[in-house]
């Protein structure tokens, strides 16, 4: 049989959960070197009798066994999993012991571990989302980097650094304590957000290692919401953001590699079952009494998602909820979409006013989105000698040769609009 | 047609799962390619790294051979093929060589009674 599209990523990220939880959090890197281990055999045998029935379970079969080696061969040295240690070094014990962290619900809980490990409190947030990349989504270190345009050696300090942070504190999180678990619940919700945006608004410049990432999102948060305590209205509203938001993924770049943004984008491209899907775990978000940014901004992405025409978008009621998220959580960039938004409802010369009032606005001078989002608005105020700088100015800080090449299109826009009207 | 046997040579460890799974995909489109133009013989076997060398008139039995990394065989295959020019030919596809490894191409002797 055919292994399914990256069997190999999303079962390291399984066993690599698996294995941290009996060998402890402090031994993350003996796990990694056992399943990369089990992977090197499965490339050995499977390219001679061709991949088995069960994948999953021969690469599992495989690990366990590794690991089991590894037990033996290390338990006077080194210490494993605290709540295992005594299981483990006696051969009555050790068996049933590790057969029962393979077991299927052990396994689904110790990827939720693992996650709600990498958000630890005292890491910063892109560190976090490096981490979960690297660990359950089986990124290495070199694609970890090219998700974030950063270096290799970058990459691979941060992750060091962060792996240091989780081996001193000895245990994984215990997602059975419902009230940890919601103590920690808003970090998990905002690196998966925070993955999922890095795939959707990103820098790189490659649309397979974006929809990867937004895909690598969406899984985790699936296991998040098999959860008892995961299912939270806004886990819901943080499910139905990205549905909603990946329905338009397959518009945004055109055919021949350029990017569209939302006004001339063909919606017939829009993705209606994730639509449909998003428009659901909507619904289901709307329950208690948490109103969280998610909630906010999957309300704004059904209001895109529901309009057939640019036209037919209702930018007041858009409007009004970037003033509910400027409440809940005000930002630089929320009051520049809330801007755009207003400049779509009352016209460009609103909007610019705006943005010109935004506070902390010089923060956002490194955001080449705010400089076509003014020079978009100058534009259409019939200003296109301002609109061309601007323009410029974003050309300058494009990440990638895909937002270069819009930014430049604008800028032949903009000239050609100038000569027309000195003509 | 004659006989020969590929000996694949060199370990290959891509870095990441993912470049794994790809790699692997590449060594089964080959071996396919290869069947279905009657090339295969015998696919073979992967070999492990690891065994015994077996000496000398004493039979001196060591571990071994530990040879280095790029020099490990790591599996064979009888391949079928018009000529060794053919069939160096068709070594040519084996994906071991992106991973920096060699294919050993060797005719099996023929005896004519």
């Amino acid at each position: 049989m055919e292994p399914s599209d990256h069997l190999f990523r999303h079962e390291s990220g399984r066993l690599v959960a698996t294995l941290t939880r009996i060998f402890g959090v402090h031994n993350l890197t003996m796990a990694e070197d056992v399943v990369q281990d089990a992977f090197r055999r499965a490339l050995e045998v499977w390219k001679f009798r061709g991949v088995p029935d069960n994948p999953s379970a021969w690469l599992m079969a495989t690990a366990k066994n590794r690991a089991f080696d590894v037990l033996r061969r290390e338990r006077t040295e080194r210490t494993f999993a605290p709540e295992l240690e005594r299981s483990l070094h006696s051969e009555w014990t050790l068996v049933p012991a590790v057969e029962e962290a393979f077991g299927p619900n052990a396994i689904k809980d110790d990827l939720l571990r693992v996650m709600f490990s990498c958000c630890h409190p005292r890491l910063p947030e892109v560190a976090q989302v490096s981490l979960v990349l690297h660990i359950l989504c089986g990124f290495s270190i070199d694609e970890v980097a090219s998700a974030f345009v950063s270096s290799g050696a970058a990459i691979e300090k941060r992750i060091q650094r962060a792996k240091n942070v989780l081996a001193r504190s000895k245990r994984l999180f215990d997602v059975t304590s419902p009230a940890d678990f919601a103590v920690r619940l808003p970090a998990v919700h905002r690196a998966l957000y925070l993955l999922f945006n890095e795939g959707y608004h990103g820098a790189s410049s490659e649309s397979t290692v974006r929809s990867e990432l937004c895909e690598e999102a969406m899984r985790l948060l699936a296991i998040l919401l098999q959860h008892p305590l995961g299912s939270t209205p806004t886990t819901y509203a943080l499910t139905a953001l990205m549905c909603l938001n990946s329905a338009r993924l397959p518009a945004r770049v055109d055919a021949s590699g350029n990017l569209n943004n939302l006004f001339s984008q063909d919606r017939s491209l829009w993705d209606q079952t994730l639509v449909r899907e998003g428009l659901k775990f909507l619904e289901l978000s709307a329950s208690g009494f948490d109103l969280s940014e998610y909630h906010v901004e999957a309300a704004i992405a059904s209001m895109h998602a529901t309009a057939s025409r640019t036209e037919d978008t209702n930018w007041k009621e858009i409007v009004t909820l970037y003033d509910t998220l400027m409440a809940i959580r005000p930002s630089p960039v929320v009051a520049l979409n809330r801007a755009i938004a207003i400049a779509q409802r009352d016209g460009p010369g609103r909007g610019l006013e705006e943005i010109r009032a935004i506070e902390g606005r010089d923060r956002l001078s490194a955001y080449p989105f705010y400089h076509a989002a003014l020079g978009e608005l100058e534009f259409r105020s019939g200003e296109y000698e301002a609109a061309r700088e601007h323009f410029r100015a974003a050309i300058s800080l494009a990440r990638s040769s895909m937002e270069h090449r819009f930014l430049e299109q604008r800028v032949c826009a903009c000239e050609e609009s100038i000569r027309s009207f000195n003509a | 047609m004659s006989e020969f046997t590929f000996m694949y040579r060199g370990r290959e460890l891509p870095e990441s799962p993912e470049k794994m799974q790809k790699h692997m995909e590449k060594w089964r489109a080959w071996f396919k390619e290869l069947e279905s133009n009657g090339h295969i013989k015998d696919l073979g076997h992967a070999l492990e790294s690891s065994g015994k060398v077996v000496a000398g008139k004493q039979k001196v039995v060591s571990d071994g051979p530990y040879a280095e990394a790029k020099d490990v065989v790591g599996g064979y295959t009888l391949i079928e093929a018009k000529d060794l020019k053919h069939a160096a030919e068709l070594a040519k596809g084996c994906p071991i060589l992106e991973a920096g490894g060699s294919v050993e191409v060797r005719p099996v002797q023929q005896v004519s009674m």
